[in-house]
């Protein structure tokens, strides 16, 4: 039954899935609990596997949850299904189209599957159309339409009837940086209306269109809240990309030695015989230079040592370390 | 949106996504084709003298092992492939608006195929005196016989992602159905365990449809063995939420 008296759009408490595969147990989520309010862009941040796609799965009624309750709008997504997927949007990851259909018949097609019909369901596609910009290629059968126009008109499908939540998986993967940015542009748009939950591991993402962050490691919420908080600069947390002309293992080891815990290796930063590099995460105690001094007293002499990113890859890639 | 309101928008959907290539076509014509040479060319029907149909009536569940898999794998095989399932199953339509909707476009593309079948009827009837009764009757219990193959031929769709398996498990099992017959009247098999197997003999309940006999037996058999196949593609797919 609807709740009038939440504001919340979404509503997660104690949310756990368990995958059963050839005996072996994979824990998706474990007591996830998370909102979202009204007007809210909220990215669902992690490395793959993190169970991001299982969350979302479960709240647009396509998995069923082991524990715990999902709300929309008010509605049980358990008890309430129809009603919860009547007030929601959804782009599913690899975004899964009817490519035999043309984008005008498979409008026509998720337009009345939604009770759409007549008058409304002519200006609901008009509607999407402009929004989306699909208009090009109205006509066109989607396997002849770009990866591009594909994605746009997954996106339309899930604009017809002006839900109150959408939820986008991995909205951006796969695009050119073009229509990245013009992907973006639009969510950034529909932003302005709507709750909006979308999953990524893709930081800039985040930080282009969020307005706050769950980040998940392994099935569990690690932190949750405002982007600005996460972008602010936090003591204990400095990664470093670190260059030098010795081999892998002799860098990772004096990394170790040096008190630093090696994160992950990386490209060498430039041309040059025998280069190495890594990122690294400095304890919270250690400055850059003592970390420096430390490492030519283990035999290597850096050639680079550079900041990384900003605090939000910080926690992603403490994170991911964490694995 | 109303159950039947959302089962006729799949079934559409299907019937049209059916003719939209050429193995849609290829159904259609490899009923007609194949009948008539078995009911002309192969079958005793200028041997005998009469204008009947009961031998083109007594080959169509023979032809429909071939036939009903091909209509039916693609329609949850492709779906769960392509992951426009995941598109389907979260789209405000009840899970039973699914199954049959799909159902019904299955159905209207095996009525399409009968339907082109008609010139059988009518080149019998130019060459003797037809009774049409029989002929009504016999594609009653062919939509029927079609009807229970179709429901099987779904359920193993929902259970796999490739198409040929889903084909090859229907065609199989429809197989084994129609020879139930057989081995029940077989010498090792216990009387009762006969009496059972020819009771589930998918060929042996159209026998009497084929001569224009309606049976309530028979038609229910058809309808029970129908809806229980589609009542298991929507416990495969509400299974596969959960797991």
């Amino acid at each position: 039954m609807s709740d009038s008296s939440t504001e919340m759009v979404v509503s997660v408490q104690g949310l756990s899935k368990t995958y059963r595969s050839g005996g072996a147990e994979v824990h998706a989520l474990q007591s996830l609990s998370f909102e979202a309010p009204a007007g809210e862009i909220l990215a669902f941040l992690g490395p793959n596997g993190a169970g991001k796609t299982t969350a979302i799965r479960i709240l647009a009624g396509f998995l069923a949850a082991d524990a715990g309750q999902a709300k929309v709008c008010g509605f049980d997504v358990a008890s309430d299904s129809l009603e919860v997927r009547a007030r929601l949007g959804y782009l599913p990851e690899h975004n899964p189209l009817y490519l035999d259909m043309r984008v005008e018949d498979f409008l026509r097609f998720a337009a009345k599957a939604r009770g759409l019909a007549g008058s409304s369901l002519e200006q609901a596609i008009d509607r999407v159309v402009a929004q989306t910009g699909l208009a090009e290629v109205f006509r066109r059968r989607l396997s002849e339409c770009s990866k591009g126009y594909r994605q746009r008109a997954g996106l339309a499908q899930a604009l017809l009837h002006d839900p109150e939540l959408l939820i986008l998986d991995e909205p951006t993967n796969g695009l050119d940086p073009v229509q990245v940015v013009e992907m973006r542009r639009l969510v950034r748009e529909l932003g302005k209306e709507k709750t909006v939950l979308l999953t990524t591991h893709v930081l800039p993402e985040v930080e282009a269109l969020a307005d706050r962050v769950v980040l998940l490691r392994q099935g569990q919420k690690v932190v949750d809240g405002p982007l600005m908080d996460l972008q602010a600069p936090q003591a204990g947390l400095c990664q470093l990309a670190i260059a030098a002309q010795c081999s892998l293992a002799d860098l990772e080891s004096a990394t170790a030695a040096a008190g630093a815990t090696w994160l992950a290796p990386r490209a060498a930063p430039f041309a040059l015989e025998g280069l190495h590099a890594g990122l690294v995460e400095l304890p919270s105690a250690m400055a850059i230079p003592e970390f420096a001094q430390s490492l030519q007293a283990a035999g290597v002499l850096p050639l680079q040592l550079a900041p990384q990113g900003g605090p939000l890859e910080s926690w992603f890639l403490q994170a991911e370390a964490q694995r | 949106m109303s159950t039947l309101r959302s089962a006729l928008l799949v079934a559409k959907r299907e019937f049209m996504a059916a003719f939209d290539a050429p193995a849609g076509y290829l159904v259609l014509a490899f009923l007609p084709a194949l009948s008539a040479v078995l009911f002309f060319v192969t079958g005793p029907f200028f041997a005998f003298d009469t204008a009947e149909l009961r031998g083109f009536f007594l080959s169509l569940p023979w032809l429909f092992v071939i036939l009903t898999p091909a209509i039916t794998m693609r329609l949850w095989a492709e779906e769960k492939r392509a992951g426009t399932e995941e598109l389907l199953l979260t789209w405000p339509m009840r899970l039973r608006s699914l199954v049959l909707g799909k159902f019904l476009g299955a159905w209207g593309i095996l009525a399409a195929a009968l339907f082109a079948t008609i010139g059988l009827p009518i080149t019998v009837a130019a060459l003797g005196d037809l009774d049409l009764g029989p002929v009504l009757g016999g594609y009653f219990g062919a939509l029927l016989l079609g009807g229970a193959c179709l429901a099987l031929g779904l359920f193993l769709s929902a259970c796999t992602d490739n198409q040929i398996v889903a084909w090859l498990g229907g065609a199989a099992v429809l197989l084994v159905l129609n020879l139930l017959g057989g081995a029940a009247t077989a010498e090792a098999t216990p009387p009762w365990l006969g009496r059972v197997l020819l009771e589930l003999d998918f060929g042996k309940h159209f026998e009497d449809l084929s001569r224009g006999v309606i049976s309530l037996a028979d038609i229910a058999f058809y309808l029970i063995m129908t809806a229980f196949f589609l009542a298991l593609n929507g416990l495969v797919l509400l299974r596969r939420s959960w797991s």
